[in-house]
């Protein structure tokens, strides 16, 4: 169902993290199928799964006719319908081949996938134990070609342990641990429940499996007293990764309070080939105390009506899978992760930063999309992402709703080791200094600090060449001559060396009206400027003594004499002042 | 199964004293969870054991009831984990103090366990009557406090050796125990029921299912109050449980 797996290269050998003794005595070896490394997963599906012949030949010996019409239903040829689509993807295919990088599903185009198989309707065979892992651990890949029964044990147990450093909490689990145990079973097999309430436990309790098709997806049939065992049976129709919970009144408390866990379907054909596998799944914890507020914690109900939760983390505490816990790969690996949200309320928008997911497999079914950031995974909902690792690093994995992340533990981790790829990631090549001004001086900002004030003639002069040639110039010109019937000259100027008192007076207040400098009438608008004493005692003195004028001195005192009094006198001579 | 519902009109409240050990519930109107309709039921005037049975008294039960022996019991009456926690069948042991209260009991070792005194099992109507009370309210149901007291309390695993009877907190009425030390047997367990689906919204007895939620409660905030019914209907008549015990009522004579 997932992919044919064209265009796979990879390698290397298939490296699970196990740890659990319980993995190492796998009773796959029932079959003599026990589980290798490097066995490849069989990843195309028979030409002939829908030859008519066979099938109805099958069903005769089952007695089930019905299952005839409903294998070829609305597909006469599928073989050849899937070369279809194989041909259609066949350029994509050659390019992903060449990117070293699994193919995309291409089954799951086909019209009509599920139950019609070759084996949907023959006996399984055999008989055994389903391995179960706890998080962030996987049962290893299902290697046999046919179906079976499967066995599944899963004790509930009611548990106080760490939600955060500090924090405990009375978890009520599937298996000891939340999220619940992760189990893997293959498309068809035919599954064995028991459900064991631990004698201990307070409550009763069931399961709700999603893989399971029929009233309640099971409820009903293991609802069990605590010190007692339920069991019931059901075919796993549909291959995904299913999310499974206890559906106990009240259905809140129960998933709130830790009860949740995933079953992964395999289909037929298996999951493409990759390195390394990991169990990841999100919820929400409703506590009386605030984040981190130390002790036992009861389960707050008004918070979990309210939907606003304390804490949102990863496979059951915070920082469980960080630091010593941070689950490892090494660069080159192709990582897939099986993402669940338990919930019980929040939906999560899963981002690992630093990767770009290769395929995801929306909401834990059988179509891929491809290249994707961030996956939004329903409350009680999935999601299957597989990504290779190409630099070295930790790499975090959040919700993307970020706050959860930063304040209420939605953090997990990826710890990537091996050698750096420059080409993909080149990390720090440099620091610099930024300098948003070109300037090269300035690493600081730069508290502004006046000019220092001239302390004789000579200073006043050069500041006041300054201030000219910023403000004047603009009218008066550099050379001082003023512009023809627009704006007086500076230069020789008859005006000024009359009364340079008048002058100051000009400057510090402005001028407005008809005006003779030289000969000549001006009827201009001298703006009031907004220069400080000191500047405007500089400037004139700079005038003065520049541009053939009579020299002389003004200072600040002189200007802050005259300042807020105007000149209204126009003309050459002196006539108002004085 | 067997539905005893005593209806006692009673005339005369007071006029008859609680045998020893017992107080008298006066009668009231309770709402009880799994009305759709919110109807309130009225419950008459009954007695009710001050504190659950203890293994020192179930220990002098089955010594006088051989029948009633761990090693004798019949498999119909009892499943195999009956009086497991005792040491032997007339040694309840160290994890058994003798003023804890009795568990690991089947609801018909606990019906004949009163048959003999004259007393029988509460209703769950009385029993649910009875427990709305807080140590300072006759009705406490809509006190978030002692609801999330409750809650705390079902949240928490069962410790591996139970407390003594007389220890546990006394209700309004002068009852210990009713919420915070173990579970207890009602005569009726399976009437409301709870079909272990905890959303299933069919037409079967609508009046009865728990797990409705929304649909089919007075008052789907009561988790507490779901949480029994949920248990309750989890059980059979020979079920025992490491946390389930029993206390006895008894109905108040007409004079």
């Amino acid at each position: 169902m997932w992919s044919t797996g064209q265009g796979e290269t990879i390698q290397s050998q298939y490296a699970l993290n196990m740890q659990h003794p319980a993995m190492l005595t796998s009773t796959r070896s029932i079959h003599g199928l026990a589980f290798h490394p490097l066995i490849p997963m069989i990843s195309t599906r028979p030409a002939n799964s829908c030859n008519p012949k066979r099938t109805f030949l099958a069903a005769l010996g089952l007695g089930i006719v019905i299952a005839v019409l409903n294998s070829c239903d609305g597909r006469p040829d599928l073989s050849s319908t899937e070369k279809k689509i194989q041909e259609s993807l066949s350029l994509e295919m050659r390019q992903r081949a060449s990117m070293n990088v699994a193919a995309p599903s291409i089954v799951a185009a086909s019209p009509a996938p599920g139950i019609a198989s070759e084996d949907a309707d023959a006996a399984p065979e055999g008989e055994e134990a389903a391995v179960l892992a706890d998080a962030p651990h996987v049962p290893p890949p299902i290697t046999r070609k046919h179906p079976t029964k499967v066995i599944v044990k899963l004790e509930v147990r009611e548990v106080e342990k760490r939600l955060a450093d500090g924090v405990n909490y009375t978890f009520w689990t599937f298996g000891g641990s939340v999220p619940g145990k992760f189990i893997r079973i293959r498309q068809n097999d035919y599954v064995e429940f028991h459900l064991m309430n631990h004698p201990g436990n307070k409550m009763p309790h069931n399961i709700d499996l999603h893989a399971v098709s029929g009233q309640g997806g099971g409820a009903a049939a293991s609802f069990t007293a605590p010190g007692h065992e339920s069991i019931f049976s059901f075919k796993a129709l549909n291959p995904g990764l299913f999310v499974y919970h206890c559906a106990t009144a009240p259905v809140g408390m129960h998933i709130a309070n830790g009860m949740y866990g995933m079953i992964l379907v395999e289909p037929r054909e298996g999951l493409p080939k990759v390195d390394r596998e990991f169990y990841v799944m999100q919820s929400e914890f409703y506590t009386k105390g605030k984040f981190g507020e130390a002790g036992l914690q009861p389960f707050d109900m008004q918070k979990a009506l309210d939907e606003k939760p304390d804490y949102v983390v990863f496979n059951g505490s915070v920082g469980a899978v960080t630091g010593d816990k941070a689950v490892q790969a090494n660069v080159g690996d192709r990582v897939r992760l099986f993402v669940g949200n338990g919930g019980p309320n929040l939906t999560s928008s899963f981002h690992v930063i630093g990767e770009i997911f290769d395929h995801v497999y929306s909401e834990g079914g059988s179509v891929a999309n491809r290249n994707v950031q961030t996956t939004l995974i329903p409350a009680g909902g999935s999601s299957i992402v597989d990504f290779k690792v190409e630099a070295p690093g930790n790499y975090i994995m959040v919700d993307h709703a970020i706050l959860r992340a930063f304040n209420k533990g939605a953090v997990a981790m990826m710890k990537v080791t091996g050698e750096e790829n420059k080409l993909v990631y080149s990390g720090k090549i440099d620091d610099r200094i930024y300098q948003p001004e070109g300037s090269d001086i300035q690493t600081i900002p730069v508290v502004y600090k006046p000019a220092p004030l001239a302390r004789n003639k000579n200073e006043r002069i050069d500041h006041g060449k300054l201030i000219y040639q910023r403000v004047c110039i603009a009218c008066h010109q550099a050379e001082a001559q003023g512009i023809p019937h627009a704006f007086p000259p500076l230069a020789k100027s008859d005006f000024l060396n009359a009364d340079v008192k008048r002058a100051i007076g000009v400057v510090a207040n402005g001028l407005t009206g008809k005006v003779t400098v030289n000969g000549e009438t001006f009827e201009s608008i001298m703006p009031q400027l907004m220069l400080s004493d000191e500047d405007v005692a500089n400037a004139l003195t700079f005038v003065l003594n520049n541009f053939g004028n009579s020299g002389g001195e003004v200072t600040p005192d002189q200007v802050a004499e005259v300042r807020g009094k105007p000149v209204t006198a126009v003309g050459a001579k002196p006539e108002l002042t004085n | 199964m067997v539905i005893l519902f005593n209806v006692v009109v009673c005339a005369c409240l007071g006029a008859t004293a609680p045998p020893a050990g017992m107080v008298m519930i006066p009668g009231g109107e309770y709402t009880p969870l799994f009305t759709k309709d919110a109807k309130p039921r009225s419950v008459s005037s009954f007695f009710l054991d001050v504190e659950a049975v203890t293994n020192a008294q179930f220990l002098q039960f089955v010594r006088a009831n051989p029948q009633w022996r761990r090693s004798q019991v019949a498999e119909v009456f009892a499943d195999s984990g009956y009086l497991r926690q005792w040491t032997g069948d007339l040694d309840p042991g160290v994890n058994a103090p003798p003023e804890a209260p009795v568990v690991n009991v089947s609801w018909f070792a606990a019906r004949a366990y009163f048959k003999a005194m004259g007393k029988r099992l509460p209703t769950t109507d009385e029993w649910e009557f009875a427990a709305l009370a807080s140590a300072t309210q006759a009705d406490a149901s809509r006190d978030a406090d002692f609801t999330q007291k409750i809650l705390a309390w079902y949240s928490q695993t069962t410790p591996s050796m139970l407390p003594s009877v007389h220890e546990a907190e006394a209700n309004f009425h002068g009852v210990r125990g009713l919420h915070g030390l173990v579970w207890e047997w009602v005569i009726d367990f399976n009437n409301a029921m709870s079909v272990g689906e905890g959303r299933d919204r069919n037409d079967f007895d609508r009046d009865f299912f728990c797990g409705a939620g929304a649909l089919g409660s007075a008052n789907p905030n009561s988790y507490a109050a779901f949480m029994r019914f949920a248990f309750r209907s989890s059980l059979q008549g020979s079920y025992c449980v490491a946390n389930l015990g029993f206390r006895g009522a008894k109905s108040i004579p007409a004079p």
